[in-house]
């Protein structure tokens, strides 16, 4: 027999940056505003999208890459439980030590009693997700220790006091004006003739870090994939500041989702095809790193792997939205979207933003809490096309959707709605009755809210003499 | 053929004449047309909303309704993607509700696809003299892949000087309540599409779906561009005559 331990728990409220201050539409609207993040914003997402586009047409076995990466997602969801305990097994078999955090709290308390137990005050990190999801730097400084982001784009949002608004650009709504203007004000020891050239820029950055690796005794990652049968860790990058944290400090803590599992090594193969294609448009990216426990006399001596849960147990229990646990953080469905193109990663008010922060920040969080991000598509569909892993957005979309709180007015109109029409003579007295010139004035200019959304920019067809049913009767 | 025409609530009350034109079009091309009058909505708008209880009864009324028929047709894709891929899911429990769901689907065609993959004609016998650009609504692009079935049929009509749209794949942002719900977002997204529609120096827009030409060309229209949106049905059911 089996104990029913109740259903699995959200993300804790209070702690990390999975919901927003605002409602989308709100928050939107804001950026919406901002002409100079619409023109960086509609820049860097067409550059990657057609880079990425080129680089993925070489291949001719793109669709049966992505099948098979769909695949081995859904074989691992569905043994998550057994693949976790072996990935523990191994890597504690290899001198590594597992550490199980159920939410974001617990996570943070491990990591800062890792590093206090270390004695040190000053942590370097590699660009992680699951780092920004539980809001690990916030609780580093809180214990008085200084974590300082290594990824370029991550130290740039660091350093501006900014929140990241990409998954792997989290620069992506700042120009080089910008950044040079960030690096001036709050880089240490910048050269104060810094100018906004790009090299001069990384140089900068460079000069800055090197001084960070090679005097900081503690590093903080996340991981792209962790391998069950092995207990490999993997972090795939493009600047080769992350192999550094990975190889340079005395300890390193990784943090990982539950859900960043594969199977087999040879899993990868099909991963590391999928991954820089359709992330950085890149056909391999340049620096992958992996690393198994601890090997003595070579790169840190104590390794600890944080698995993380905050909320993903619970999006597994869904068997329609825990499709959204398959992705591989590329960020393809962002560069994508419409929306997001539009209004920045901000607007999503958590650190997933994009298509694929509207399937999974209200699953992580219960739809509750992110109870307009849902609506946040037009359901064009272009993620799900885009997504090397094939995860059905627009349909988790919906699916959320019918999960969401309503308004009450909503409510009512809808069920009225769906009466009249589930009753055809009703249905053509109301067609006749929309007289909704008269209704909604000039053109759709008269329309109450909330339909006045649609009348602010566009005008209403001018409605016809006979509705076709009436042409059918009377032909 | 003897064809059943599901007209979408949209197209009755708003657009009929991109019904009657679907009408005229295939009886044109000597086919039997019906209209089965107890169909009103595919519950679509709730369905996409949030509101899969109350579309409940919509989806056993359409099924009901057009589950005599071996062909359906409708003038839009978004309709009928939703009935191919959203109708079994409402149905959900109701397994015998959903197969159902599944046949009809199964038979239910949007007019491009309905026209070149069942009937085999890409030249409808069209005349329309007009500069044109086609917008590849989303749901036919990407939910039944009709490619370029529209094109193909729209290249064979005479007169028409087809222009192509810059960067027509990317939606309009209509996307049904969306366009309510997050109207400045989809103001943005219309802002660029009506830009690329004028660039082409088209003076008609058309596209498969009268819900997005009621978007586009509301736009259009409030700017006073002299664009207009015309369905893909109304070019094709065009003569010399
Ligand atoms: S949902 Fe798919 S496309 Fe989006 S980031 Fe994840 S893997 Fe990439």
């Amino acid at each position: 027999m089996s104990t029913f331990l109740g259903m699995p728990v959200h993300a804790p409220r209070g702690v990390g940056h999975l919901r927003g201050d605002e409602s989308f539409p709100d928050a939107a609207r804001t950026a919406l505003g901002d002409s100079q993040l619409r023109r960086n914003l509609q820049h860097a997402t067409t550059t990657i999208r057609g880079k990425s586009g080129r680089v993925i047409a070489e291949l001719p076995d793109w669709q049966e890459l992505r099948s098979a990466g769909s695949a081995l997602k859904s074989y691992t969801m569905a043994h998550l439980p057994e693949l976790l305990e072996q990935l523990e097994e191994k890597v504690t078999a290899a001198g590594g030590v597992v550490h199980w955090a159920a939410d974001a709290n617990e996570a943070d308390r491990i990591v800062t009693d890792l590093v206090r137990a270390a004695g040190e005050q000053r942590v370097i990190k590699v660009k992680s997700m699951a780092t920004q999801e539980i809001g690990l730097n916030e609780a580093l400084e809180a214990a008085g220790i200084t974590p300082v982001e290594t990824d370029l784009a991550e130290l740039i949002v660091q350093l501006g006091n900014d929140k990241p608004s990409h998954i792997l650009v989290p620069a992506i709504h700042r120009n080089r004006s910008e950044i040079r203007e960030i690096f001036l004000r709050a880089m240490p020891g910048v050269d104060p003739k810094l100018t906004d050239d790009p090299p001069v820029l990384a140089g900068a950055a460079r000069r800055y870090l090197r001084e960070t690796f090679l005097s900081t005794k503690v590093a903080v990652s996340g991981a792209n994939f962790a391998i069950a049968d092995t207990g490999t860790l993997a972090v795939v990058e493009s600047e080769g500041n992350g192999r550094m944290c990975l190889t340079l400090p005395e300890t390193l803590i990784t943090v990982m989702g539950i859900e960043k599992l594969v199977p087999t090594w040879q899993d990868l193969e099909v991963f590391l095809q999928l991954l820089p294609r359709a992330s950085t448009g890149e056909r391999m990216n340049p620096y992958t790193s992996m690393w198994t426990g601890v090997t003595p006399g070579d790169g840190p001596q104590n390794f600890h792997l944080v698995l993380l849960d905050n909320g993903r147990t619970a999006v597994l229990a869904d068997e329609v939205g825990r499709q959204a646990l398959h992705c591989i953080r590329c960020s393809a469905c962002l560069n994508v979207c419409p929306v997001y193109e539009r209004t920045g990663g901000h607007a999503y008010g958590s650190v997933y933003p994009g298509p694929i922060g509207a399937i999974l920040s209200p699953q992580l969080t219960g739809v509750a809490d992110n109870a307009s991000l849902p609506y946040a598509s037009s359901l064009c569909g272009a993620c799900f096309d885009a997504c090397p892993v094939k995860i059905d957005i627009p349909s988790i979309l919906v699916h959320l959707r019918n999960q969401a709180p309503h308004p009450r007015t909503e409510a009512a109109v809808m069920a009225a709605a769906a009466y009249t029409m589930d009753h055809p003579r009703l249905y053509r007295s109301a067609q006749r009755a929309a007289k909704l010139s008269r209704i909604a004035g000039r053109r759709g200019r008269g329309l109450p809210p909330p339909l006045n959304g649609w009348s602010a920019s566009r005008d209403l067809p001018a409605p016809p003499k006979e509705t076709f049913r009436d042409w059918w009767r009377n032909r | 053929m003897r064809i059943a025409l599901f007209v979408t609530c949209l197209a009755d009350t708003m657009f009929p004449a991109a019904a009657k034109a679907t009408v005229l079009l295939l009886e044109r091309l000597g086919h039997e047309v019906v209209f089965p009058e107890e169909q009103t909505c595919c519950g679509q708008m709730h369905i996409n909303t949030g509101y899969q209880k109350d579309a409940l009864p919509l989806v056993k009324r359409h099924v009901k309704t057009f589950e005599p028929y071996d062909v359906v047709v409708a003038p839009s894709g978004s309709c009928v993607g939703s009935v191919r891929h959203q109708h079994a899911m409402v149905a959900g429990a109701d397994a015998g509700l959903a197969a159902r769901a599944s046949a009809v689907a199964a038979r239910t065609y949007e007019l491009s696809e309905l026209l070149v993959d069942v009937l085999g004609v890409e030249d409808v016998g069209a005349y329309y003299p007009h500069r044109v650009t086609y917008h590849p609504t989303c749901h036919s692009l990407r939910v039944l892949r009709v490619g370029d079935k529209p094109v193909r049929l729209l290249r064979n009509v005479r007169g028409l000087d087809l222009v192509e749209l810059p960067a027509a794949e990317q939606c309009c942002g209509f996307g049904g309540t969306f366009s309510v719900k997050n109207a400045d977002t989809s103001t943005a997204m219309l802002a660029d599409k009506m830009r690329h529609v004028l660039d082409t120096g088209a003076d008609v827009c058309t596209a498969g779906d009268a819900s997005c030409l009621m978007h586009i060309g509301g736009g259009l229209s409030r700017l006073r561009t002299g664009v207009r949106t015309v369905h893909l049905a109304e070019i094709l059911a065009s003569t010399e005559a």
